[in-house]
Formats: C-alpha cells, structure tokens, sequence
C-alpha cells in the first residue's frame, strides 16, 4: 500500500450557515490521479478546493475535521498557507493566465519564490512550457501577452505555470470544462505523463474523463462520500446503487 | 399585427427623444463655449498669463491665480492621493467584510456627496483656526485633499473591484503573499482605472471655489505665494472677483480666465480618457 498525501477524516465545510461537505472520509494516495465525480452542487469543487486552503479567500467559507497533508493538519493556526499553496499546485476550471506575456506569467511565480538570475529564470520558463507540451507553439512568441493565445494554450500555459515552482501535489479543478476537444486530449495526455512525478487529483464532471485519467475514483452526492475505490471497480461493478445510477447517467 | 406597429413606433419615438435630449446638452454647452470665446479671446494673451491682477482690466492678468492653482493642485494631490490610493486598496484588499468595514464604506460614499461648502466649513475649523494655519496654501491644499479623497478612495475601489477574481486565485495559488498579489498583480492590471479615477477628482478640485472662499483665500493678490504657508489665490476665485466687477473690461477677463480654466479641465480629462484607452488596449480579460 503506498502512504497516502492526504489523510482526511470526517471533513465539513461550509459556506455561512450553507454546508456543503458533511463528513468526508478518504485517503488520497501518493503517485496517483484520483478523480473527484459527482453531479453539479455536490461538494466536489469546495473539497479540491479546500486542500491548498484557496477557498479561505471566500468570505464565510469554514472548514473542520482532520485533513492532514503529509501527516500534518493543514487548518492547524501554526501553518505557513503560503507555503503550503507553494507545495500544493492549483490548476482552474478557467484558464487563468496573468494579463502579461507568456514569459512574464511564469517569471512571475518564480520572482515569487525568490528567484532572480535571468539564466536561472530563463532556463524553468522553457522547461516548464516543455512539461505543459506547449513550448514548440510558443516559443518564437514568449513576449507575447497570454491572453492571445487559444484556450487550450492559456490552460497548458497556467499548468506551465504551476509545474514551474515544482510542487509535490497537483490539484485540477474541472481543467477541460472550458475546453474543445483536442485540447482537452493534450490536457489529458499532459497529466498521464505528470502522474509519474506527481500527486494529482482532478475534479471532473466528464465521466469518461475519469476513467481515462484516473487510478482512483470518488463519487460525491450532496455533500456526502458515497464511494471511493479503484477507478475500474467505481466503473465496472459499484457497490452503492446511487454510484451506478450516476455512471450509467441516469442522473447528473 | 397592430402591436407590432406600436412597439416600432415607441422605439423610434424614444431615439427620437433621445437625440432631442443630446442635442439639448450640446448646444447649451456649444452656446456657452461660443459667447465666452466671443468675449475673452481677445484678452487672451502672453501678457494675461504674466500679469498680476490690477484695478484697471486691460492690464490685470491671472500670474497670481495659475501660480497658486498650481500650488494648491500639487498638494491637494500630494496628500489625496497616497492616502487616498492607500485607503481604498487596504478596504478592497485587506480589510475583512464586517459591520464595522460595512459602516466606513457607507461613511465613505456619503462623504463623496457632501457639498464642497462644507468641507471649506471643516477646513476652516480644522486647518485655518485650530492649526493655525492661516489662510495658507496648505490649509487650501488640505480642504481640498480631504474634498476628493473620499472619491479617489471609491474609484479605487471601484478600479481593484473590476480585476477578475481569477487573477486573484492564481497568484494566491501559486504561493504568492497577499502584499505580492496585490503588488504584482491587482494594482498593475487596475493602474489605469485608479489614474482615470485620480485625475477626474483632481479635475473636479481644480474648478472648486467655494471651499477656498470659505477658508478665507484672498481675491486679490499682487505676489506671488513663496511657500506653503503664503497666502494664495486660485482660478475660479479670479473668475468669480471679475464677474463681479461692474466695468466691462473685467467681464471680458473673467471669460479669458474661464477660457484657461475649461482648457485645464478640459486637458486632464482628455489625459484620463487617453490614460484609461491606452490600459484597455494593453489588458483584455
């Protein structure tokens, strides 16, 4: 069994006095992509988001329970939130480049973190675009201003992004929904190489998306954990009927 | 059928009305320009730029008036704007929502409506008697910092508010502190807007009489302010005196100073709108 990076024990959270997560249980293993499903309104978004603590910035969010990343808690008040968003890599349901030019978007999360050699800076910007499988399209145009580039190319270029500071866990949320195709192919591709490296976990409301990508799977319903196992089990034989309800699409 | 033809006809019969209302607009202000134009021209000259103001028109000239708008501008903007740009990004950026932040922005945008007369009111108890500032520049320069800064503070906030949340989340995501992503990010893709918003009220202080006039600022002034804490006269003050002057030849000065005057306004907000085309060009979201 390989150790799990997060360890998560009976999870809450909510918006207000709206809760959206009511007790969530699960472990989400080292090296592999585990696949968060479920209908629209379940709780899956607030759950990835909540572990790179990136839903604090939403007025009235609040989260409880034991989510330990790596054994330490990460809502615990002693922890370095920055460091942790640092080590914890966030792609969007929304391609979100910065309004600067290719170059500039990831230099910036470099300068971030303390880099200033030009060399130093030039050489990640061209390993990170080579990671994303988006270097041979831009690398004639790196001054270029990313809000030019495709859709596909922006989310390429935010995962481009991430990858440049090296995390240890990538977290996608719903990468593909604002995406065609074929760009959701090379985004799909892009994170079956990564898994060799990475942690990941993907928030995906595209069920084939899951299987294709996936080791494990997680069905959320209403807030809740319905079932949690190996991707081919959730797909093939699911134990809970709810689970195969919405994989056949009956619902969702 | 016949509804049909009634919906086309309101639709053309409100087009109809609302040209009439432009048109209204324009001409009045077409008219105006005209009759001042008309009367002023003639008296615009090197010599009226240079000249002090004096008992007799032909030879009074506004050297007192643009030297001490210049003064009063320059530190009106020196103290708005950095408390003003500063306010605004701590409320939009930094301050948590509560009542008590709830409370100072409704605070904050009844303070932008309250009339100029009554800032000139506070400055004259404050500045001029309480710190004894006199009927200085500074004390001048004050009353109208604290005239505009309530709506430097709102526009700023307006310009931080319009930056996509998403930029916000991505900076943030990528381990970058709050100082960072305000920094880096929010304030450079809200630059353009926070100017526009800055010069527009800088605009509005330049054309303010009555403040000044309550705090005390002279009419007539034969020197030239050496300092902060000279004695000072603005613009529209000089307008205002030689509008109310019976002879004829001071009525044509004041349509000369007014001619400077809306030429002034009228370079700031062309400044602001080229300022906030050249940002929309450079940001698309």
């Amino acid at each position: 069994m390989q150790n799990p990076t997060f360890e998560i024990k009976a999870m809450r959270a909510s918006y207000g006095a709206k809760e959206v997560l009511k007790g969530i249980d699960i472990n989400i293993l080292s090296n592999s992509v585990t696949a968060i499903i479920g209908p629209s309104g379940c709780g899956k978004s607030t759950f990835i988001r909540s572990l790179n603590r990136i839903n604090d910035l939403i007025p009235n969010f609040h989260a409880s329970g034991d989510i330990l990343y790596r054994g330490e808690d990460i809502y615990s008040g002693d922890v370095d939130v920055v460091d942790l968003r640092r080590r914890i890599g966030m792609v969007f349901q929304k391609p979100n480049p910065f309004p600067k030019s290719i170059y500039d978007n990831i230099a910036y999360v470099l300068r971030v973190h303390g880099f200033d050699m030009r060399e130093m800076i030039d050489e990640i910007v061209e390993k990170s675009l080579r990671k994303a499988a988006l270097w041979d399209e831009v690398k004639d145009n790196l001054k270029q201003n990313a809000l030019t580039l495709s859709g596909g190319q922006q989310q390429r270029l935010c995962i481009a992004r991430t990858l440049a500071i090296e995390p240890e866990v990538l977290l996608f949320d719903e990468p593909c929904s604002a995406l065609d195709p074929i760009s959701t192919a090379k985004v799909e591709e892009l994170i079956h190489q990564l898994k060799q490296n990475y942690t990941i976990v993907i928030v995906t409301h595209n069920m084939q998306q899951a299987a294709r990508v996936s080791d494990h799977s997680a069905f959320f319903l209403m807030g809740e954990l319905i079932e949690f196992g190996k991707t081919q089990d959730i797909f093939t034989k699911p134990v809970d009927a709810r689970t195969e309800a919405y994989i056949t699409g009956r619902f969702g | 059928m016949n509804r049909k033809s009634r919906n086309k006809r309101l639709d053309k019969g409100f087009s109809i009305l609302g040209i009439a209302s432009i048109a209204f607009g324009l001409i009045v202000l077409l008219v105006l320009i005209i009759d001042v134009f008309l009367d002023g021209s003639a008296r615009l000259s090197w010599s009226f730029f240079t000249s002090f103001p004096s008992r007799k028109p032909e030879l009074a000239g506004i050297l007192s008036a643009w030297v001490g708008t210049v003064w009063i501008m320059a530190i009106t903007a020196l103290i708005a704007l950095p408390l003003g740009i500063g306010a605004g990004i701590y409320l939009e950026e930094y301050a948590g929502k509560n009542r008590l932040t709830d409370f100072i922005e409704i605070n904050i945008a009844n303070l932008a409506g309250v009339p100029s007369v009554i800032y000139g009111l506070l400055g004259l108890g404050l500045f001029v008697r309480y710190f004894n500032l006199d009927r200085s520049i500074l004390a001048g320069g004050l009353t109208l910092a604290l005239l505009i800064l309530p709506v430097i503070i709102l526009s700023t906030r307006e310009a931080l508010r319009a930056v996509p949340f998403s930029i916000r989340e991505a900076s943030y995501a990528s381990g970058a502190t709050r100082w960072q992503t305000v920094r880096y990010q929010v304030i450079p893709a809200a630059f353009g807007s926070i100017m526009t918003g800055v010069i527009l009220a800088m605009s509005r202080a330049v054309g303010e009489t009555a403040p000044l006039i309550t705090i005390g600022a002279l009419t007539y002034i034969a020197f030239l302010p050496q300092g902060l804490s000279d004695p000072f006269t603005v613009l529209p003050i000089q307008i205002f005196n030689w509008v109310s002057r019976p002879q004829k030849g001071f009525f044509a000065n004041a349509a000369a100073g007014i001619i400077v005057l809306l030429g002034l306004t009228l370079i700031m907000n062309a400044a602001a709108i080229l300022l906030r085309h050249h940002y929309q060009k450079k940001i698309r979201w």
